[in-house]
């Protein structure tokens, strides 16, 4: 027993010998990052090429064509980061909405009963998944533009809201004192609602009695704001736009870039949310539905306990890498002018800066981020509507 | 045992080798390769344009072909890379392209902190507007609140901004990637002004459905000298850049021209256009190339008045005054310190 021991080597202990890889694995792995980083840092220093963070204070001296955030030339590249961020959400949230209701209705319109509704919604996802989105984006940018009046001969809606090729002009709501209030009950009323029907479905449970939410919310959530809203003496004006010069001044401004943006990526994504939302309801057994139908269940019921919770175990994890992925196309917004991260701070900031490394980690890690925020949410979602084993 | 030795070494050696590697000259590396790597603009009249057939020409164009014609002795051992304003450094400094030719404006932020050099100026321009006749403006300080399409990544979205702040306007950028797009926007009616450099303007005008209904507008609101850039620390390489576009220059004051240097070369008795064709003095010791470098580019790609003229000037759909871009003996500021 001893002399054996004496022999044995660590070598020759699989514990030892596959901590000593796995060691040697995460040295080499770390190795290799740093000599990258090292070297990278090394010849930018050699040859004479600015590196760190300093340039985000500098003044940036350009203009952007949408801004969330008040922006002017004056303000810093650090700022340029902030605008081009907000713009790359506000399109991608857009996006996600429009997207997932087009792609929810054409989706289940394929399997309509109805042939011409079954074969239009057909038609429609097999021309737009299999047309290049940037060809797409092209294609509405130019037909948005092509298709709306100069300036001068706007449309206009009542003289108050305009098109034109420059944009959607609309008037803006402009808040007075006192709009607080409102802003407050309206809060206040979503979350009574939200306990309300917490209340309401327990009490069905104990005793079966039904509870008719839906006035109830209503009430709560127009009605009360309203109330409050005159109570305090309607403190809201509009500012309305109004011709000037080259084009319309005052109100909000909806360019078209955005427009045509959001329609090429929600018609395209919206594609293959419909083929997920079609595999997902087929996936539901139809013994299911006709159980569901046995028990005496209405069709909407049937429909909403029976086969949209087990069609959304099918549907999520698709849904969530077609988010992933109108969130990442978005980027190609530079091709139209759309401003979004890519345009305004990988493109314009960068050129002005010559920083390359920097920016383009900087906005890699911006859609790292987002792409794990939304695939953090789903997968939390996914999991709440998994099958409860019990 | 023995794989993990082998992973080991070839690490080594990989790191061995990466560290050891001395940066080679570009001229070595240019003449080792046979071809020279030129970075010029994806589609713009008079400066780089490939036709139908995918040749490209240009004055932006013929700098590089005088480039390969000093180093390699042949304009046709080019690789022309096209870059839209934002790749075109980068492209630079990862060694993509040997040199960049590319209306290039020279800035002090370029110059200093982007690791490259500037060879020269090539051509001295100022930036304009183009606007459509419909809109009936006169001047540029009309422009108060006007949407302004522009190609991103440039010097003119600097510019822009600095001119309407001083004029207390303001305007409505609508930023795109390429000259094309650009274009397209302004054409379409997305902007009442297109911005660039006027050079470029003059280019893109010709490639309107109706060019006759647009005009560039008076005002220059910036100086805009275009050159040839190189990267930084090859300081052979530089020269070499520098005294190309040079020759160009001076051949134009001694009057050579690509159909007449043959036979200067023969008969003439100047010094100074023996010294360029290479019969006295240093020819091309000092920059390390052979000794009829001046003599391949004028031959080849002609003297810089014939590449004006030819692209941009009398000759070419453009029409463009030679004016700042005149020998300097003429009225002009081009001017090459003496090739002795």
């Amino acid at each position: 027993m001893s002399k054996s021991s004496k022999k044995q080597f660590w070598w020759n202990n699989a514990q030892y010998r596959s901590l000593f890889f796995q060691v040697l694995l995460v040295a080499m792995v770390a190795g290799f990052f740093w000599f990258i980083g090292s070297n990278t840092l090394h010849n930018l220093e050699k040859r004479g090429i600015s590196t760190g963070f300093a340039f985000l204070s500098q003044k940036s001296g350009f203009g952007i064509l949408q801004s969330l955030i008040p922006f002017t030339d004056a303000d810093s590249f650090g700022r340029t980061f902030l605008v081009g961020l907000l713009n790359t959400l506000l399109v991608s949230a857009l996006g996600i909405v429009f997207a997932t209701i087009i792609g929810f209705t054409m989706g289940v319109a394929r399997l309509s009963n109805n042939w011409l509704i079954a074969k239009i919604a057909t038609v429609y996802v097999e021309i737009f998944r299999n047309i290049p989105l940037l060809l797409q984006i092209f294609f509405w940018y130019f037909a948005v533009l092509r298709a709306l009046p100069s300036p001068r001969q706007s449309w206009s809606a009542g003289e108050v809201a305009f098109v034109n090729i420059r944009g959607l002009y609309l008037p803006q709501p402009l808040l007075g004192d006192g709009f607080g209030f409102v802003t407050w009950t309206f809060v206040l009323a979503i979350v009574a609602t939200v306990v309300i029907s917490r209340w309401a479905k327990k009490r069905q449970e104990q005793t079966g009695q039904q509870f008719k939410l839906g006035r109830t919310a209503f009430g709560l959530i127009v009605g009360l704001p309203l109330l409050v809203f005159f109570a305090v003496g309607a403190p809201l004006s509009w500012d309305i736009p109004a011709l000037q010069g080259f084009n319309f001044r005052g109100g909000m401004t909806i360019i078209p870039e955005l427009t045509a943006l959001l329609i090429a990526l929600s018609v395209y994504t919206a594609t293959f949310i419909a083929e997920a939302v079609r595999s997902g309801i087929l996936a539901v057994n139809s013994g299911q539905t006709e159980a569901a139908s046995a028990l005496g269940l209405h069709r909407t019921k049937v429909l909403k306990l029976v086969v949209i919770p087990q069609a959304l175990r099918v549907i999520i994890p698709q849904l969530t890498s077609q988010y992933l992925n109108l969130v990442k196309n978005s980027s190609l917004a530079t091709a139209i002018g759309y401003p979004d991260l890519v345009a305004v701070f990988a493109g314009t900031t960068l050129n002005q800066t010559g920083q390359a490394i920097e920016i383009i980690a900087m906005t890699m890690g911006v859609y790292l981020t987002i792409s794990l925020l939304i695939s953090g949410i789903m997968n939390w979602y996914n999991n709440k509507t998994m099958l409860v084993e019990r | 045992m023995r794989k993990i030795t082998w992973a080991l070494a070839a690490t080594a050696m990989t790191f061995a080798i990466t560290v050891g590697s001395v940066q080679a000259s570009t001229l070595e590396e240019v003449q080792k390769r046979g071809v020279l790597n030129c970075g010029v603009s994806t589609g713009l009249p008079g400066f780089s344009i490939a036709d139908e057939k995918g040749v490209w020409a240009g004055i932006d164009v013929d700098g590089c072909k005088a480039v390969a014609a000093a180093t390699l002795g042949d304009v046709k051992k080019i690789k022309y890379v096209p870059l839209n304003a934002k790749e075109r450094f980068t492209a630079l400094q990862s060694g993509e392209v040997d040199v960049l030719v590319r209306g290039t404006t020279w800035t002090l932020t370029r110059d200093s902190s982007l690791g490259l050099n500037f060879a020269g100026v090539n051509y001295y321009d100022g930036q304009g507007f183009l606007v459509s006749k419909k809109l009936g403006v006169k001047s540029a300080l009309e422009l108060g609140g006007a949407a302004v399409c522009i190609q991103g990544g440039t010097t003119s979205e600097m510019n822009l901004a600095d001119y309407f702040k001083v004029n207390n306007m303001k305007y409505e950028a609508v930023v795109f990637d390429t000259h094309d797009a650009t274009l397209k926007a302004f054409e379409n009616g997305r902007c009442d002004v297109l911005t660039s450099d006027q050079s470029q303007l003059y280019g893109l005008r010709t490639h309107l459905p109706k060019p006759e209904d647009a005009f560039v507008l008076p005002e220059v609101i910036s100086k805009e000298p275009l050159g040839p850039v190189v990267r930084q620390g090859d300081d052979a390489w530089l020269n070499i850049v520098k005294w190309t576009f040079n020759a160009m220059i001076e051949a134009e004051e001694l009057g050579l021209t690509s159909a007449n240097i043959d036979k200067m070369k023969a008969d003439s008795k100047a010094p100074a256009v023996r010294r360029l064709v290479g019969l006295e003095g240093i020819a091309g010791k000092g920059l390390g190339l052979s000794n009829d470098w001046a003599y391949n580019i004028v031959k080849q790609v002609g003297n810089y008045g014939e590449v004006f003229d030819r692209n941009v000037g009398a000759g070419s759909p453009l029409n463009i005054s030679r004016g700042l871009n005149a020998l300097w003996s003429k009225g002009g500021i081009m001017y090459a310190p003496p090739l002795r």
